[in-house]
């Protein structure tokens, strides 16, 4: 008498050029949804240091008072804000240092019989950095006249444009899931209408709905960890490849690459695979209730 | 037959306490579609560990009948009652666990040509959520025991009609069930092994089943010497010693 299998046979058939269509398809995604949650941290890390820089300098443009000097005003206004706390620095800006920061807009013209603003640039304490409105209060009790600029209105473009990056990154996740979920829920369509003699089997020797949802649910769910894994794989690669390449500061210096953000792609083969088996359930479940 | 085919003491305890019919007909009329009635107030019982044939020409409605109590079909009227349930009041939910009480030999077979012939037969039990472990001796001197015990491992596509014919007779028995509906069971095999699968069917029907045979064979159904069903044009027009509806 020949032996019995060790293990049992899958009950569903396979079809290796199908499966092998949905394999890629599932990996090209999840490939995608990597490199998008790996390029959103680099963004956020991008984000979060020019808002750094920002908030840590400030520039005050300096009002001479009557028989006064804008010169000795910038000084004397830079060494009052030296003093305050929060301020790491200030220096009264040179005559041909804020020249310099007009010529983007005025060009080669001469500018010696221009008013050129006096400003003083301030470097705030990283830690514990000095409020713009600190920086007034001191000057006014210093009787010096000038204009504070926090660079708030900067800050606030740079933080929009983040929370822009991070809504980005939400909405290719949320359209990648129901990609995938649409993928894996047509998957299970024409898997059961390949086996519907089997399916009809299956009910006829006293399988519930739920048993039969639950091959399916197992195979597409293995199927999408597997491509999952490849296209995390794959996305975790091209990352340490730009990496790499890039240099100390990844792909570019405004989008800094960390070598942590590689684990980013780390949970997408589970993520695949509880779509997978939503759909997948989902789908059976509504099939097996028209099956009869 | 192999050793776990004897009656355990509930299926036994089951059949001296009922005398509730296994299977009820009542005035029962199946159509396809709009199409005509291919059954028509059909109505007959099958009492616990009764043995009937099923006969009639082609077209007459025996599958479609054997549809009706495997809970393939629904009638388009009348009332189907199975071991006392009515089928038509039956949840979807529940009613797996009433074909698990019910074994069927289709006349096409309906193996599934991706297992092998072990898995074939151990399904009904795969199905009700035994584990491999429990059921692969009984499978094994199952298959044996009809002939295919060399062939555990082949796949249906290679096998002859008639090793396919064992093969699904195995797969309906192999859960001891309470009823046993098989469909010109003996279509593809040659007499010894005809009338070695009816022993098979008259000892599982001694341990308690109730067997409803659908046959053209009329030779083995009057060897038996068993009650017949005569359908007719979709009629039930005779009964041999059948049960009275």
């Amino acid at each position: 008498m020949s032996q019995p299998p060790l293990r049992p046979g899958s009950l569903l058939p396979r079809n290796r050029s199908r499966d092998f269509a949905l394999h890629f398809v599932v990996a090209v995604l999840c490939f995608l949804a990597c490199l998008a949650a790996v390029g959103a941290l680099a963004a956020d890390r991008a984000a979060q240091g020019w808002s750094r820089d920002i908030r840590g300098e400030a520039t005050v443009q300096v009002i001479p008072r009557s028989g006064e000097t804008g010169a000795s005003a910038a000084a004397r206004a830079a060494e009052v804000l030296a003093g305050v706390r929060g301020v790491s620095e200030a220096a009264a800006l040179e005559r041909d240092k804020a020249e310099a920061l007009l010529r983007p807009w005025l060009g080669d013209a001469p500018l010696d019989d221009l008013p050129v603003p006096h400003l003083v640039a301030v470097r705030l304490d990283p830690a514990h950095p000095a409020s713009g409105a600190d920086l007034r209060r001191a000057l006014t009790a210093a009787g010096v006249d000038g204009i504070v600029d926090d660079h708030d209105r900067w800050l606030e473009g740079v933080e929009q444009a983040a929370t822009g990056v991070r809504a980005a990154v939400i909405a290719l996740f949320l359209l990648m899931t129901a990609a995938a979920g649409a993928v894996i829920a047509f998957a299970t369509r024409t898997g059961m209408a390949a086996a519907h003699d089997v399916v009809e089997v299956l009910h006829l020797t006293g399988a519930r709905d739920d048993f039969i949802a639950g091959l399916f649910q197992v195979r597409y769910a293995r199927l999408a960890a597997v491509s999952g894994l490849w296209g995390a794989g794959a996305a975790a690669a091209v990352a340490a490849l730009v990496k790499v390449l890039g240099g100390g500061d990844g792909l570019t210096p405004a989008l800094p690459l960390a070598w942590s953000d590689l684990l980013a792609v780390s949970p997408w083969p589970l993520v695949a695979a509880t779509v997978a088996v939503v759909a997948a359930r989902l789908t059976t479940m509504r099939l097996l209730r028209e099956f009869e | 037959m192999p050793r776990k085919a004897a009656p355990s003491a509930s299926q036994a305890a089951r059949k001296a306490a009922t005398t509730e019919p296994v299977v009820r007909f009542e005035t029962v009329g199946m159509r396809y579609g709009r199409a005509p009635e291919v059954l028509k107030d059909v109505r007959f019982t099958l009492s616990p560990g009764s043995f009937h044939f099923l006969t009639g020409p082609s077209g007459a409605g025996k599958s479609s009948l054997l549809k009706l109590i495997y809970l393939a079909a629904q009638p388009s009227r009348g009332r189907v009652e199975l071991f006392g349930h009515d089928v038509q009041a039956v949840p979807r939910q529940d009613q797996p666990f009433l074909r698990r009480r019910i074994g069927v030999v289709f006349q096409e077979f309906r193996l599934l040509d991706h297992l092998t012939a072990f898995d074939n037969v151990a399904l009904p039990l795969r199905v009700a959520g035994q584990k491999p472990a429990a059921y692969r001796e009984d499978v094994r001197e199952l298959l044996s025991w009809v002939g295919l015990g060399q062939k555990l491992n082949a796949m249906p596509p290679a096998l002859s009609g008639g090793e396919k014919q064992r093969l699904a007779i195995a797969r309906a028995v192999v859960n001891r069930p309470e009823l046993l509906i098989a469909d010109e069971p003996t279509g593809n095999v040659d007499h010894e092994m005809a009338l070695r699968i009816l022993k098979l069917f008259i000892e599982l029907n001694r341990l308690g089943t109730t067997v409803l045979i659908a046959s053209h064979d009329r030779e083995l159904v009057e060897a038996s010497g068993m009650p017949v069903l005569k359908l007719n044009e979709g009629k039930l027009t005779r009964q041999r010693g059948a049960d009275a509806a």
